[in-house]
């Protein structure tokens, strides 16, 4: 059979067609895996798919969130509605609204996070740049010391703190947050420095030596030179010293007592808060869940509005300097 | 005024450090010392003032020896965060990693995954589980729980599905760590990756070699911080005992106070574990880094 002309033809033409198939699963290889890195289609899909799975799992408390909120009565009472309300509810938000005090909670909730957010990426950082760059002796000391004040659970020195914020008289006002921040203490003080401290060792130390040749002080070089570098590390530390302080309601009801109240505190209270407001009314006789989520939603909103610019600005600027490599 | 080189980085070192020192004297020292100190002693909260009686090692040994709950608990809570802690982060890296990458829409990818940031701490959190929002019931369907529970001795069963069913929660607790791995991804030299494609090496070998050595330091910075954060939230059921222990009046504050100690102690063992696996490993990296 091999022998014959026409089997032969037959080969070669297999052969021919072999080699266009080899081209065909070449290129088709191509695509699908790339020529070299990750620009292959396969991986690209397994990317994409990986991330609107996870991505999925991070945003359904947000959707389910939302959708609930907007729910009435009966749309929660009924299991054939599923993820969409028959009627959207605008009620809640104007209950929940009124039920937290928004204005007056809001006002105090930017107080004692904003605030206690700036003085810590201030001095967190000043105090991270010292630990980072500079030798001194009693060093390693001093940087465990800051470790253990990191890991000590805030439940040992609570009540201390308490007795001791009540001796300066700070009670009742949103410097039990603050004054620490200034010294780089507070909220999760120790992990600020540590991620700047971490992050000023990935400074090649030539650079500062060239600012230092350039006659730049230690205060100079550290003002123009390595804050102007380090805009993700500040940024971070911002955004979660921020949204730490604006979610702590333990030590906020402790430390504030009653004469100031957080938008997530008023949250705590919202099941008799609302009671007290409109049971009397006539129509409404209880809280629901979708009033309670709709106050929820309101109080994780604000953080959602910075959030958004903050994640902005965070990749920005992380592009840009992530480039450079330095 | 002239002083040595030495001398007056040591100068600079120390004013730079100054506030942290202050603050520590002023807002730590005091408090520690006193909570360590009431942990020895009986403590009674009354209208007067704060009673005190002496009791020497007896808080601690009532948590080991007569607490029901205590040991049981931290027991279990130990073994299922120890668990824990490398999935948060050989996720987080994951995803730190997915996001770094050149793909279409990414901001909007990262704005998503650095949302449990914002939203999952404290009262939210707590609403969210009442209304069920955070289990995921795929896994109870799929039986791979009574798999487990059929299969495994329950002293590693137990912590197991206790991590299945809080994965979302363990999903949620890692914004902070990818936010972390993606600023260290970004400070990777990216020439580095070019000069190293162009020489052949494949994505598996660069990750190895070139990204996993750069971002060590925050991998260590990661670990203490998902080590003590999962050990320290408020819905930790140690923390929860602790609390509860605070303010009854048959064990007091000095009782919690010794509890809280106790936890301490694991948490700090844990944390030099931790730090001595990772220093073995690490001690060259870190000799350069350090001036």
């Amino acid at each position: 059979m091999r022998d014959s002309p026409a089997a032969q033809s037959r080969t070669w033409k297999e052969t021919d067609w072999r080699k266009k198939a080899r081209l065909w699963t070449d290129r088709a290889k191509r695509l699908m895996w790339g020529r070299q890195g990750n620009d292959g289609l396969m991986l690209k899909t397994a990317v994409y798919a990986l991330l609107v799975i996870i991505g999925f799992v991070y945003v359904y408390p947000l959707l389910f969130m939302v959708s609930q909120s907007f729910k009435s009565l009966e749309d929660l009472l009924d299991p054939t509605v599923g993820w969409i309300p028959r009627r959207v509810e605008w009620n809640n938000y104007v209950q929940a609204w009124n039920v937290l005090h928004y204005m007056k909670a809001l006002g105090t909730s930017l107080l004692v996070s904003v605030l206690p957010a700036v003085a810590q990426t201030v001095s967190c950082a000043i105090v991270g740049y010292g630990f980072a760059k500079y030798r001194f002796p009693g060093k390693p000391i001093l940087f465990a010391l800051m470790m253990i004040t990191f890991v000590v659970p805030k439940q040992v020195v609570m009540i201390p703190m308490f007795l001791l914020f009540k001796q300066y008289h700070m009670l009742e006002t949103p410097l039990p947050f603050i004054v620490p921040g200034l010294f780089a203490q507070g909220l999760r003080g120790a992990l600020f420095v540590l991620i700047y401290v971490q992050f000023f060792r990935t400074i090649p130390d030539a650079l500062e030596e060239a600012a230092s040749i350039d006659g730049a002080g230690a205060l100079k070089t550290f003002y123009r030179i390595i804050l102007p570098i380090s805009v993700p590390a500040i940024v971070v530390v911002f955004l979660f010293s921020m949204v730490w302080h604006w979610n702590e309601t333990y030590l906020g009801s402790l430390y504030l007592g009653n004469a100031m109240s957080t938008l997530p505190q008023e949250l705590k209270t919202f099941n008799d808060a609302f009671k007290a407001m409109y049971t009397g009314g006539a129509k409404v006789t209880d809280v629901n869940e979708a009033i309670r989520m709709a106050g929820t939603l309101l109080i994780v909103l604000p953080l959602l509005i910075l959030y958004l610019f903050a994640q902005r600005y965070f990749t920005q600027v992380v592009d840009k300097t992530g480039l450079t490599g330095e | 005024m002239k002083m040595s080189k030495a001398k007056r980085e040591a100068l600079i070192g120390y004013m730079l450090v100054l506030p942290w020192i202050i603050g520590f004297l002023l807002f730590m020292a005091y408090p520690l010392f006193f909570s360590l100190y009431m942990s020895f002693n009986k403590v009674a909260i009354t209208p007067y003032g704060i009673e005190t009686t002496y009791l020497g090692w007896g808080n601690y040994k009532d948590a080991f020896l007569t607490d029901p709950e205590f040991m049981q608990k931290l027991l279990l809570f130990v073994k299922s965060t120890l668990v824990m802690i490398p999935i948060v982060i050989v996720f987080s890296l994951f995803v730190a990693l997915l996001i770094n990458q050149p793909i279409r829409g990414r901001q909007f990818f990262r704005a998503i995954f650095f949302l449990p940031v914002v939203i999952t701490s404290g009262e939210v959190v707590q609403e969210l589980f009442a209304q069920g929002a955070a289990t995921i019931p795929l896994m109870d369907e799929s039986g791979v729980i009574a798999y487990l529970e059929n299969n495994l001795p329950t002293a590693w069963s137990d912590p197991l599905v206790d991590i299945i069913k809080r994965f979302i929660l363990i999903l949620w607790y890692s914004g902070v760590q990818i936010l972390i791995f993606l600023a260290a991804l970004q400070k990777v030299n990216t020439q580095v990756y070019e000069a190293a494609a162009i020489d052949g090496a494949s994505p598996w070998v660069i990750f190895w070699k070139i990204t996993l050595p750069e971002i060590k330091p925050f991998i260590l910075v990661n670990l203490i911080y998902t080590t003590v954060d999962l050990f320290t939230n408020t819905s930790s059921d140690v923390i929860k005992l602790i609390q509860d222990n605070m303010f009854q009046v048959g064990t007091g504050f000095g009782y919690s106070s010794a509890l809280a100690w106790i936890f301490f102690a694991v948490i700090l063992a844990v944390l030099l574990i931790v730090a001595w696996f990772f220093r073995n490993r690490e001690k060259t990296a870190y000799a350069g880094s350090g001036r």
